[in-house]
């Protein structure tokens, strides 16, 4: 421990090395995230994720987008503990008949003003699930969304990506 | 005492079933092999439902044979396993809410999977719609002076899966813990019945999102064995490699995540850092971060170039010189061990009891890994050792996690260097009998079974069981006795999955 602070003493520390330059992309997206999450909503943007019975895989890309690479925080977005907190309830999955009553009760915990983003191909539809006794549907089946995220799952890329078309758009209801 | 082959013998045996046999048995023949599961004797494996059928596969540990065993049950009752051998209680619960298969004498007979919620019963069985009048799930009680309940759930505070826990604590102690899970069930069993071969392969993918090549993996194998298709070698070695791409990403994200439910914050960002140089390598070289999809019945879907292959290996050339300064990290931090020594003990005789698998076993006495156990191909020809502690605690489970994030970068190098040329898929054919086929692949959190029928090129039935399924009820024994602020971290340390476990 010692020896790896000496040493961060006079080199810069790991996490600060991302984004990696040839990602130009998210730079430039970055730092329009930033400015459009400032202009709307100050400094801040408070996420609030739900699992309403996906498979994990978009839980996994969505923690990447507080990794040192993405590291959504730097934008004011940052991913809280409850929906008393959020601005955006962030759902990914197709939503399970078991998790319906779950995400109706986390959806009416959010203060107003709120945006719902749909993560991942079964978000928007079911999916490859839909059609199951067990699943609902969508997200739009059971609580208002404004913007889907597409993917299987979602890059971390696409994701912010997503959040900045959210943010142009907040004052319109289902960008998408 | 007789041998799992001895028993295959006293049955029926099923034609055309691949990799391992299954044999229909009599109530005597069940009874008897339920008894030495009891007896610990035989590990079970599983135990799964068709709508007038019981399946129960078991493991002989000393010699790796493997056997299903099948009873027929016109009348939808069979004796319960669950009355003598507890690991299989939720099995048998969830074999219920999804046929209306009643165990006889199952000590606990409330729903599992189930939650009133679907508007059917039994939905792959005899079916019954409209929502039944169930009284309010009833947890399990705990008494004594000053107890209190807290209750957290489905929704939790982080990012993950969906589930219910109910500590009962007395103090800060926690007297006990239930779990209540299936809030993520979707019915993927259901879905596969009927499905061809490709959407049921690309269904087995999204059981898991974490385990997405080892569920691909196990299924396809077990496809491959129930329409004995034989696969290319250089599918077989890719295989191998995108399996060991998921490993070493997981490994490298749980160290840091349990960690980081310790507030040691410092590793989690590093850890994280290396998991996302695995998941740009892996999407650089076979086009999706999380590699789905890459493995298919039959063989691979993309093959591996030059430039993928040195994507990889200065990935792995990059965590060779970050790593080993993190484990160091962790072993020399005190305040860090203080919280990860000792704290969510699980007993050698428990895991060995509930045939767990994966680093909660592995950290607990039980050897199973069935890369080096079963020792299917290519595993059979590539140099790795299985690591094995016997404390059972957080930090063993970590330093299981160590040694195999190790083992992995050496079993990618060797992959690597002796990856064969040739053909990446094998074509299936259609068979005019029904083929059944097994199979069990070693994913990171441990071993993933799947079972299946198809005829016509369409799946009759398909079981695909989480490891998770013999490691969340451990979690609620392990946790007992440790102050409630350490159930992150001992939950992270299992890490079980929600999504494979409700399917």
């Amino acid at each position: 421990m010692r020896k790896l602070l000496f040493q961060s003493l006079f080199r810069r520390p790991f996490t600060e090395q991302a984004p990696p330059p040839d990602d130009a992309g998210l730079s430039e997206l970055a730092a329009a995230v930033g400015n459009a999450a400032r202009r709307r909503l100050g400094r801040s943007l408070s996420i609030r994720e739900v699992d309403a019975g996906s498979c994990n895989g978009c839980e996994l890309e969505i923690h990447a987008l507080n990794n040192a690479y993405y590291d959504v925080e730097r934008f004011g977005l940052r991913f809280v503990a409850s929906p008393r907190h959020a601005d955006v309830l962030m759902v990914t999955g197709p939503v399970t008949k078991n998790m319906r009553e779950a995400l109706e009760r986390t959806y009416h915990a959010v203060p107003n003003p709120k945006w719902v983003v749909a993560i991942g191909d079964c978000g928007r539809d079911g999916g490859c699930f839909a059609g199951s006794y067990a699943v609902v549907g969508g997200v739009a089946e059971v609580i208002p969304v404004d913007l889907h995220i597409p993917g299987c799952p979602p890059t971390p890329m696409a994701m912010l990506q997503g959040l900045l078309a959210l943010l142009e758009r907040a004052d319109s209801r289902a960008v998408t | 005492m007789p041998s799992l082959i001895d028993l295959m013998l006293e049955g029926r045996a099923v034609q055309h079933h691949g990799r391992w046999p299954r044999a229909t048995v009599d109530i005597s023949i069940w009874k008897f092999a339920a008894g030495e599961v009891a007896r610990r004797r035989w590990s079970l494996l599983d135990l799964w439902g068709e709508p007038a059928t019981v399946h129960m596969a078991i493991m002989d540990a000393d010699t790796g044979e493997i056997a299903t065993v099948s009873l027929d049950c016109p009348d939808l009752t069979y004796p319960s396993v669950g009355l003598h051998h507890p690991p299989a209680l939720r099995l048998e619960r969830a074999i219920n809410d999804l046929f209306g298969l009643s165990a006889e004498g199952l000590p606990d007979a409330r729903p599992w999977l189930d939650h009133d919620c679907w508007g059917v019963s039994f939905p792959l069985g005899n079916r019954v719609y409209g929502l039944s009048k169930t009284s309010p799930y009833r947890f399990l009680p705990a008494e004594g002076d000053g107890l209190h309940q807290i209750a957290v759930g489905p929704v939790h505070a982080g990012i993950i899966e969906p589930g219910h826990f109910r500590f009962t604590a007395s103090g800060e102690t926690v007297v006990r813990l239930e779990q209540r899970l299936g809030y993520t069930h979707k019915g993927i069993e259901g879905l596969m019945i009927g499905a061809d071969l490709k959407r049921a392969a690309e269904l087995a993918g999204r059981v898991s999102g974490d385990s997405t090549v080892a569920y691909a993996y196990a299924f396809s194998r077990a496809a491959e064995a129930a329409l004995q298709l034989v696969v290319p070698d250089r599918a077989v070695w890719l295989r191998a490699l995108v399996a060991e791409l998921e490993r070493l990403a997981n490994h490298l994200g749980d160290i840091g995540a349990i960690c980081n439910d310790a507030s040691f914050t410092l590793m989690h960002a590093h850890c994280s850092v290396l998991r996302e140089s695995v998941l740009r390598a892996s999407d650089g070289a076979f086009g999706h971060r999380l590699l789905r999809d890459v493995i298919a019945p039959g063989g691979v879907t993309h093959d591996l170039g030059e430039d993928g292959t040195k994507l990889i290996q200065a990935m792995l050339g990059n965590i060779r010189l970050r790593f080993p300064a993190l484990v160091e990290l962790y072993d020399n931090t005190a305040s860090l061990q203080d919280r990860t020594v000792d704290t969510g003990v699980l007993t050698p005789a428990l895991a060995k009891q509930y045939a767990a698998g994966g680093y909660i076993g592995r950290a607990s006495g039980r050897s199973f890994d069935a890369r080096r156990t079963l020792a299917y191909p290519p595993y059979d020809s590539l140099q790795f050792e299985v690591p094995v502690l016997n404390e059972g605690d957080v930090n063993a489970r970590v330093w299981i996690r160590v040694r195999e994030v190790e083992q992995s970068l050496s079993l990618i190098d060797q992959i690597l260097d002796r990856l064969p040329q040739g053909p990446l898929r094998a074509q299936a054919d259609q068979l005019r009998e029904p083929g059944e086929g097994m199979a069990i692949v070693e994913g990171f959190r441990g071993d993933v079974l799947a079972w299946l029928r198809v005829r016509d090129g369409r799946v009759e039935r398909c079981r695909l069981r989480d490891p998770s399924w013999f490691q969340w009820p451990l979690l609620e024994a392990c946790i007992e006795n440790n102050i409630v602020a350490d159930f992150p971290l001992c939950n992270k340390s299992f890490n079980c999955s929600y999504s494979g476990q409700d399917l």
